[in-house]
């Protein structure tokens, strides 16, 4: 074992480690509650920050794509192993998700303290808190590194466990667990789909390693069945439609968390999984065109149900579905390196913006929007990250967000017109053509949120609102760095170089694929004037009003994100509880009332043979001897025959 | 005797030496520490057994069983019924299992005696003659022995049910009795159509098929299967298991759950498949169906169960139903898989039935609707109730993960329409067990203190801890390190499996 691997498998045992030590600390500590408190702050943070480096180590150290691995178990035939699979987009996912993770660590001591808001009995319980996000980053680094699709499906599906228990963290809110259950429920099912995929590929290849598994020549209608099942768990994981219900919901979580869960695990998870296989997928052009379709609707459903929300989470939820569907979209059209730029980007600028929300959330006590308003003035700090990271997720250039979207959408623009991608090139047209529109949709809602949040007159005029505390302004100004220079790390050769799929050849010297300079880059830049324009327009007009009032008829159905939870309950909820009850109902009556009807059956037949032998003299008499004579008969008419 | 026969014959000695003892003994608290002392001796064989050299010799053909160490001794000459004892990668984690779960059960009752009339001693002795019946059950090498320790078993265990269970125990407990013993007249029949066929009882010559016509075969089969799949037990055969487990005491659900049931699987791999693997082969389609339908059935009666044991019962029905795909599949993959499945199911089911037992303890009440708010009054309970409850559900990573998962992908491996409907179906039946254990944990744990709930205080007793402590590790080495269990069953499966096809 190289040095570079043993870097790779330190990075998801150091947090797994000291997530387990965290898990044994005292859950509500009692008397020394302060003590296990800052214990466990103190773990969680070390725990990130030595990921962190152990992260960091690795991109510096690796020059060409590693692979190590031990047989795990052997199931007749099929190997299981446990190994990692390093190259350079590993390297750069993990160093984004340990250093947003180490941000979450540092965030949540601040955020996660009894506030003036909080009533007297509030326990937050932070050594289990702590200890789960430290999980769930060992459990993505598991992802990250894994060479293995078992070994992957085991991160994979730790996250859903630590997302559940992360969103219930939140004891005073009715609605968290659930939320909770609904978010481990629906990616659960996606993964129904996951597992059969990951099957159907080991099966074929007769191992599970993810080298084996690319390596062996799959028939096509093995490798379509297979990557279509890898999709649901994609969707599920990554809140594509039609398994994005549990998003936004999940925003019953502590805002830190919802800052892990969007920016650089869980939602991350789908669409780096795709990238590790993507050579299977480039097979099979029908997964990806379905994957286009998906990564369409996603996008601008998620867009347009951020436009109409009053909470200030809500939109930023629903805006990370919208920026998914631009990566899915990314990958459909035939390039995994702007779907990871674009990844890459998006989870600093949503970790900084959810964080920012958070600190704006700790100061006025409420995540609605209708009751903020006017907090620019004493909330400079937050009011520029906001800004920046809002600009960041508009596009606004320089920020990172314009050139990574710029980067999907001129990988969309040459599928379209050029049909350079895998999928036919109404994949293409499709994703550039929802991208584009989602660029005017984003800006809009980007700038309605800054506006309700941070300009014209309070609403809240009995507040006081000011900057976090140093715990919470420091992981939220840090942040604000790669979320506004992030994107020209594109023209970087080495960073484009690693991003870069191996499939691709030898970069030509000079070129910098990731970021394209070309007049297109104007279109969006006037789509998102045009989209920050009209919100502003609204705005202006009345600056107490909410601009989402322009929506008009459509704002409820917005809001409610084309009540598509709706569908989902009456289409899957109440179907399947109305069957369990019936179900269950058939197994008591049926099933077991023949066994107990056979019991009381025996029972009724031996009372009545019992009542039939209590007969009076006479006619026991009468019955003995007619027993006789038949015996009698029997014996004389056998012996005749005989 | 060698060393190996030594350590058979003290694996049953011990716990049957150890019954007598507490019987013995009059002091009820002193008789309960013997009998947790010989449950202790007895788990030192039964690890033991597996430590050492594990190569097979031998001449010929290669048998379908190759035990690490046998005893072959005369029992009753006249009736050619052999003392035949033997262990081997397939029995040896179960062995370890039973061993390990006696022990903890004893030791529970050495700080709590379930409330319902019954001494202590009693019911520790009566402990300890299951063990001994179940143990047998695992390392008879011999058709007709095989039988006697499965009957062993019966009373014991019916006993327990009556004597310390709930409101309603003799009720459960006399429909466990018949209706397991309805079983055990099927498994007699079949047991005798095989010996009077073959002329010997002798599991390691009769594994193959040894010259059984195709007819006996089937009939051989069939009787076999229906017999243990009461025992597993498998849809629709099943309807004894909630009751019996609802009133059993919670050392006997987790007996009943952690291995009694696990004689089924067991004998379903050695004796049905092994003895008469044509009958299998003919029957694995109508097996397969059968243990989806019990996945598909058991996960939605819980979905819509409002009893704490109730649902954890029945949850065993959906978790034996993956076993059973497993062995349906007759491939490599499927055995190993129900191999670890039934160790997983044992540890972890032993645990949740340790635990919901410990909430009932705690609030008086078992009914879901009555149950709420549990981290808030006692977090620690609550969060080992959660981690039971994921790893029942088939978290990758902790024990119950493999069996589920590779039971699907044997049925992918065996390929073609039926194979694959059931193993999407058992897929699916994979995504409704989460949905019950996570509405089970939101009523149960989430939510504010119901008033049943709010008296519950947040301390674990040392003895409570003692015994779930060993399983709580379990689920996380197994889930771990799968080879712990199948690192040794991989020869046992393959040499079966040669002979069967």
């Amino acid at each position: 074992m190289s040095a570079t691997t043993l870097l790779g498998a330190l990075l998801p045992v150091v947090p797994l480690a000291a997530a387990l030590v965290g898990l044994l600390l005292p859950p509500d500590g009692g008397v020394g509650r302060e003590r296990s408190r800052r214990t466990a702050a103190g773990l969680g943070v070390a725990g990130a920050a030595v990921a962190l480096l152990v992260a960091v180590a690795l991109l510096v150290t690796l020059d060409r794509p590693v692979e190590a691995s031990t047989t795990w178990v052997d199931l007749g035939g099929l190997a299981v192993t446990l190994g990692v699979r390093l190259d350079g987009a590993a390297a750069l996912v993990a160093v984004a998700v340990t250093a947003v993770a180490l941000a979450v660590q540092v965030y949540s001591i601040g955020y996660l303290r009894r506030g003036p808001h909080d009533d007297v009995d509030v326990d937050h319980r932070y050594p289990p808190y702590a200890a789960q996000i430290t999980l769930f980053t060992a459990a993505m680094l598991l992802v990250v590194v894994s060479g293995d699709l078992i070994l992957l499906l085991v991160g994979w599906e730790v996250m859903g466990l630590c997302s559940y228990l992360l969103i219930a963290h939140d004891r005073r809110l009715p609605g968290a667990p659930a939320a909770a259950m609904k978010a481990f429920l629906v990616t659960r099912v996606g993964d129904v789909g996951f597992l059969l995929g990951i099957a159907l590929l080991g099966v074929s290849a007769g191992s599970f390693r993810i080298a084996d598994v690319l390596a062996h020549d799959h028939s096509t209608g093995m490798l379509t069945a297979a990557c279509l099942l890898l999709l649901a768990g994609v969707a599920g994981k990554s809140a594509q439609f039609p398994l994005h219900t549990w998003l936004p919901d999940a925003m019953a979580g502590p805002t830190p968390i919802s800052a892990l869960i969007h920016a650089a695990t869980m939602v991350a998870a789908g669409v780096y999984a795709v990238t590790r296989l993507y050579p299977l997928f480039v097979q099979a052009p029908v997964a990806l065109a379905v994957l286009g379709v998906m990564a369409a609707i996603t996008l601008l459903l998620g867009a347009f149900a951020a436009t109409a929300q009053d909470d200030i989470k809500r939109v930023l939820a629903w805006s990370t579905v919208s920026q998914i569907g631009y990566m899915t979209g990314a990958l459909a059209v035939g390039s995994p390196s702007a779907a990871l730029f674009h990844l890459l980007t998006h989870a600093a600028f949503k970790a900084l913006l959810f964080l920012a929300a958070g600190a704006v959330i700790h100061g006025v006590g409420t995540t609605l929007m209708s009751r903020m308003g006017g907090l620019r003035t004493t909330m400079p700090v937050t009011f520029w990250c906001t800004a920046v990271g809002l600009g960041a997720l508009a596009g606004v250039p320089p920020l990172a967000g314009f050139w990574s979207k710029e980067g999907v959408l001129a990988a969309a623009e040459s599928a379209a017109l050029d049909g350079t991608g895998p999928t036919p090139a109404w994949v293409g047209w499709l994703v550039w053509l929802a991208g584009l529109l989602g660029v005017a949709v984003t800006a809009w809602y980007a700038t309605r949120l800054l506006l309700r949040t941070f300009f014209g007159a309070t609403r809240i005029p009995l507040a006081h609102p000011h900057d976090p505390p140093a715990v919470m302004r420091w992981p939220v100004l840090l942040l604000a760095v790669p979320a506004a220079l992030l994107g020209l790390a594109g023209f970087d050769h080495g960073f484009a170089h690693r991003l870069l799929f191996p499939t691709v050849p030898v970069l030509p010297p000079g070129e910098a694929l990731l970021v394209h300079l070309a007049p297109a880059l104007l279109v969006p830049v006037a789509l998102l004037l045009l989209g920050a324009g009209l919100a502003w327009a609204g705005w202006r007009r009345d600056p107490a009003a909410d601009p989402a009032r322009a929506l008009g008829p459509l704002r409820p159905v917005f809001a409610r994100a084309f009540r598509l939870d709706d569908v989902q309950h009456a289409l899957v909820v109440r179907p399947v509880t109305a069957l369990a009850t019936v179900v269950r109902t058939g197994d008591e009556v049926v099933v077991d009332g023949v066994v107990e009807g056979s019991g009381r059956g025996a029972y009724r037949l031996g009372g009545g043979l019992a009542a039939l032998h209590r007969a009076a003299l006479p006619r026991a008499a009468v019955a003995v001897l007619a027993g006789a004579l038949l015996i009698g008969l029997a014996a004389v008419l056998i012996g005749a025959g005989a | 005797m060698t060393y190996g026969q030594f350590l058979l014959v003290a694996v049953l000695a011990v716990p049957a030496l150890g019954a007598l003892a507490v019987a013995t003994v009059p002091r009820d608290r002193a008789a309960r520490l013997v009998g947790t002392v010989a449950a202790g001796l007895a788990l030192v064989p039964a690890v033991l057994l597996g430590v050492g050299d594990h190569n097979w010799f031998g001449y010929g053909p290669s048998p379908g069983v190759r035990p690490w160490h046998q005893l072959d001794l005369p029992w009753v000459p006249g009736l050619d019924l052999r003392f035949h004892l033997g262990v081997d990668g397939i029995s040896w984690p179960l062995v370890v299992l039973t061993a390990l779960l006696t022990l903890l059960c004893c030791g529970y009752t050495l700080w709590r005696v379930p409330a319902g009339g019954g001494s202590g001693r009693a019911l520790v002795a009566l402990l300890l003659v299951v063990e001994v019946g179940i143990l047998g059950t695992f390392l008879a090498l011999d058709m007709v022995l095989f039988f006697l320790f499965f009957e062993v078993v019966l009373l014991p265990m019916y006993a327990i049910i009556a004597g310390w269970g709930g409101a309603d125990r003799r009720r459960a407990a006399r429909k466990f009795a018949l209706y397991t013993l309805f079983g055990s007249v099927l498994l007699l029949v079949g047991v005798y159509t095989v010996v009077a066929a073959a002329g010997t009882a002798d599991i390691v010559a009769l594994t193959g098929g040894a010259g059984l016509s195709r007819n006996t075969q089937l009939a051989a089969f069939t009787l076999l299967a229906v017999a243990f799949a009461v025992k597993s037990p498998l849809w629709p055969l099943h309807s004894w298991l909630p009751a019996a487990h609802t009133q059993a005491p919670t050392v006997g659900s987790v007996i009943l759950a952690g291995v009694l049931l696990k004689m089924g699987t067991y004998g379903l791999i050695r004796v049905a498949v092994g003895v008469a693997p044509e009958g299998a082969r003919w029957a694995a389609p109508v097996l397969g169906v059968l243990a989806v339908a019990a996945i598909i059935v058991g996960s939605l009666v819980c979905l819509a169960q409002d009893e704490l044991k109730r649902l954890i019962a029945y949850s065993s029905v959906g978790h034996m139903g993956f076993v059973l795909l497993g062995v349906a599949t007759l491939t490599t993959t499927g055995l190993q898989a129900a191999l670890i499945g039934n160790i997983a199911h044992g540890i972890i089911t032993g645990l949740l039935f340790f635990l919901a037992g410990a909430v009932k303890d705690r609030a008086h009440t078992g009914a879901l609707d009555e149950l709420s708010g549990l981290r808030e009054t006692a977090p620690r309970l609550a969060g080992l109730l959660g981690f039971a409850a994921v790893a029942s559900l088939g978290l990758p990573g902790l024990a119950g993960f493999w069996g589920e998962a590779f039971a699907v992908v044997a049925a992918v491996r065996r390929g073609g329409p039926l194979w694959t409907t059931l193993a999407v179906l058992a897929a699916v039946g994979g995504a409704l067990t989460a949905a019950y254990f996570l509405r089970l944990l939101r009523r149960v744990t989430h939510g504010r203190p119901s008033p049943a709930v709010d008296r519950v205080g947040p301390g674990l007793a040392a003895a409570e801890l003692t015994a779930w402590v060993p399983l709580v590790l379990l689920a996380l080495a197994v889930g771990l390190v799968p080879t712990l269990v199948l690192g040794y069953a991989t020869g046992p499966v393959e040499a079966l499996l040669e002979v069967v096809r």
